[in-house]
């Protein structure tokens, strides 16, 4: 059985960040419209990333030897938060803030460390994660991408897809078989970081629904990996994996996906003379729920801070996460038709048309729900 | 650390002296007076009564752990109530009276013929004192004297309490209390504590109970129902402690509000899963699942239910001045 979350405030001086953060935020991005800003974390802008990284924003949890902050997590949560109420533009490095560069730190030797940290925090160093192949979706263990050893280095053999930004990274960290084959399962697999400038990867954009190009299909045709390509342990690929992944399930972008819409919302609401009872306790039902996640979060960043895995929490707090998520779209756009005579600002509708476009990859990214649910059930004891 | 160790002491005590038979018992006409002089002797009582009037002087969070116990063991006496009371009327420089304390759901009414009638009030049968509001300040009325009748459940804990008129020895207190926060976030408590039990009674069910061959655990269909209820019973205990994190004697109502409506709402799904899976054995008087989910549907209406709640959230955020739902979180949502 799990034990239960814990009821924690942010530290002071991880708090006092905000307001300079904010500033900053209002100063680089100005007026926007709503539906750009709520693509946020798909967005790609690297020259505000630098700009992000210029500040000292970038690899803020990062030892300060490697150019980072020094910061705790609950300084990042804040950070995190901030970013993505205002709707900035983070996905260029997203990625390698909050996945690839604590993975080089946990598993990574000394070298990998010198040299790929300080890029990062710089805004120098834009990573993706090639995890999914096109037969390897919610099971993972099964890709077929193969490096396999050579006098040199390694030989890299492949494809993944739904690789978000891979168009644009200058690195990718791959999970992929260095030994054995697809029936071993999950033993024989490793971590490759792949320099995105090597002869032999060809970067496909995929088109989505909503008529953006952030995933991509990636195909490695004899691509050479010097010998310190490897991160982490040979064969242990799996291992450093699952524990990336309750990071990736963490963080407080697992609340906030349709923060922008709700806000326009909010906004619309508050500058008509009467606002409905349904949407008033609609509104309630919002921030309660929104609340309730926020304190669930900062939990999972308590845990982390003390050196536990909340693997298994993480999962929870995802998984009830994106269902509200999910749930804002759902009902803001039947709390505006109610009144369908109603003038809806265009911005709002067009945030709105976004979101519920995009609302169905939040259950998916990081973890299909069912998955989810299964390795909750796992913690509970079942199985 | 104080808190666990009393929790561990208390939660020994109700689990020597309020196993399921004396809950059903209790609620089948029965006497509570065994377990309530344990509890009483036991000094519980007094944890948030002033250390200068005799009192541990322990605030909301401290006392949170207790909380939960009662609504895990489904302890058939409003002893956290009564805690609270006690507290209240200490701070109101009133002499404390002995005996069980309930807390009225809302005004009383007064009918045509001057009969004053309080409805539906949880554990008022064997209730000694009833707290009412009042337009300013509060009363603590003596039942003695008061005409009690089952209000719906078989249980017959819940009753319609009346009286002819005001009766002699009810006490004034014009102190500001909202007892109907305070109610809503007490009531949260119980509901987060018993929904933690009804969870782990769930998984331990799914692992023994074998159909196709194997234990109904090993399904994903059912998985699935736990895992959605573990989410639901950690948010709710999440928001639970929420609403009694301010170390006072008296709690803040926006996160009462908020505290009641997460709960509220959990117990629905909870109770539903949590059915789902037992199966028919669960639908019966001899297994203990009933006494937690009987109560957790009566418990989700009183002091307000998740609508209204969510109402007066919806009001709040409303009315200020922020730009961003995240600020009213961090300001009125938040410890």
């Amino acid at each position: 059985m799990l034990s239960s979350l814990p009821l924690v405030s942010i530290p002071d001086e991880d708090e006092a960040l905000r307001p300079a953060i904010r500033n900053f935020l209002t100063d680089t991005l100005g007026p926007r419209p709503r539906h750009e800003l709520a693509r946020s974390w798909v967005a790609f802008d690297a020259d505000f990333s630098r700009s992000l990284a210029a500040m000292g924003w970038v690899g803020l949890t990062f030892p300060k030897e490697y150019g980072g902050g020094g910061r705790s997590p609950f300084a990042r949560f804040v950070l995190a938060e901030e970013l993505l109420n205002a709707g900035a533009p983070v996905y260029a490095h997203w990625i390698a803030d909050r996945q690839s560069g604590p993975l080089i730190l946990k598993y990574g030797t000394e070298a990998q460390k010198n040299f790929y940290l300080p890029k990062i925090c710089k805004g120098e160093a834009f990573f993706c994660i090639g995890m999914s192949e096109p037969g390897a979706g919610s099971d993972l263990a099964s890709v077929r991408s193969k490096a396999t050893r050579t006098d040199k280095g390694w030989l890299l053999n492949g494809h993944k897809i739904w690789t978000s930004g891979a168009l644009h990274a200058d690195y990718m960290v791959a999970l992929v078989r260095t030994s054995g084959a697809p029936e071993d399962r999950n033993a024989g697999l490793s971590q490759v970081i792949i320099d995105m400038s090597l002869p032999g990867i060809d970067v496909r954009p995929i088109r989505d629904l909503a008529g953006d190009s952030h995933f991509n299909e990636v195909f490695f045709d004899n691509v050479e990996l010097a010998d310190d390509a490897l991160v982490g342990t040979e064969g242990g690929g799996w291992h450093q994996v699952t524990s990336e992944l309750a990071f990736e399930r963490s963080g407080p972008e697992r609340i906030y996906s349709s923060i922008l819409l709700l806000d326009g919302w909010l906004s619309f609401l508050k500058s008509k003379p009467d606002v409905d009872d349904a949407s008033i306790l609609l509104l309630g039902h919002f921030a309660a729920s929104l609340a309730v996640l926020r304190s669930m979060s900062l939990a999972i960043t308590d845990l982390l801070v003390r050196g536990e895995n909340p693997a298994t929490e993480a999962a929870l707090v995802k998984d009830l996460g994106t269902e509200l998520e999910q749930a804002i779209p759902t009902l803001i756009a039947d709390a505006l038709a109610v009144s369908p005579d109603d003038e809806v600002p265009d911005h709002l509708l067009k945030a709105l048309v976004y979101i519920s476009q995009m609302a169905p990859t939040f259950s998916l990214r990081g973890g299909t729900r069912e998955i989810l649910r299964g390795i909750i059930a796992r913690g509970l004891g079942l199985r | 650390m104080t808190d666990n160790i009393l929790a561990e002491a208390f939660d020994r005590l109700l689990t020597e002296h309020c196993p399921p038979s004396q809950v059903r018992e209790t609620e089948s006409g029965g006497t509570s007076d065994l377990l309530w002089q344990e509890i009483e002797q036991s000094g519980f009582l007094d944890a948030m009564v002033p250390e200068d009037n005799g009192g541990a002087g322990l605030g909301l969070a401290d006392v949170f752990p207790l909380a939960l116990l009662c609504g895990r063991h489904a302890v058939p006496v409003p002893v956290i109530q009564t805690m609270v009371g006690r507290a209240a009327l200490a701070s109101a420089g009133q002499d404390v009276p002995s005996g069980i304390i309930a807390l009225a759901s809302g005004k009383p009414s007064t009918t045509t013929d001057g009969q004053i009638v309080c409805r539906q009030v949880i554990f008022g049968r064997d209730a000694d004192w009833l707290v009412v509001p009042k337009e300013e300040g509060w009363q603590l009325l003596p039942t003695e004297e008061a005409t009690i009748l089952p209000a719906g459940s078989h249980d017959g804990l819940t009753v319609n309490m009346s009286w002819p008129k005001r009766p002699a020895g009810t006490l004034n207190i014009t102190d500001v209390c909202d007892w109907q926060a305070t109610g809503a976030a007490l009531t949260a408590t119980l509901m987060a504590g018993a929904m933690e039990r009804i969870l782990e009674m769930t998984v331990a069910f799914s692992n023994e109970r074998s159909q196709f061959g194997r234990p109904i655990g090993k399904f994903q269909a059912v998985q699935q129902l736990a895992s959605v209820m573990a989410e639901q019973v950690f948010a709710a205990r999440m928001a639970a402690e929420t609403g009694f994190a301010d170390n006072a004697t008296q709690l803040d109502p926006m996160l009462a509000a908020l505290a009641k409506a997460r709960t509220s709402e959990a117990a629905v799904s909870v109770c539903a899963h949590a059915h789902a899976v037992h199966g028919a054995i669960g639908a019966t008087e001899e297994l203990d699942l009933q006494l937690f989910t009987r109560r957790l549907h009566e418990w989700r209406t009183a002091f307000g239910g998740e609508s209204f709640w969510f109402r007066r959230i919806g009001e709040a955020v409303l009315a200020s001045d922020n730009n961003r739902i995240l600020d009213d979180i961090r300001g009125i949502l938040s410890v």
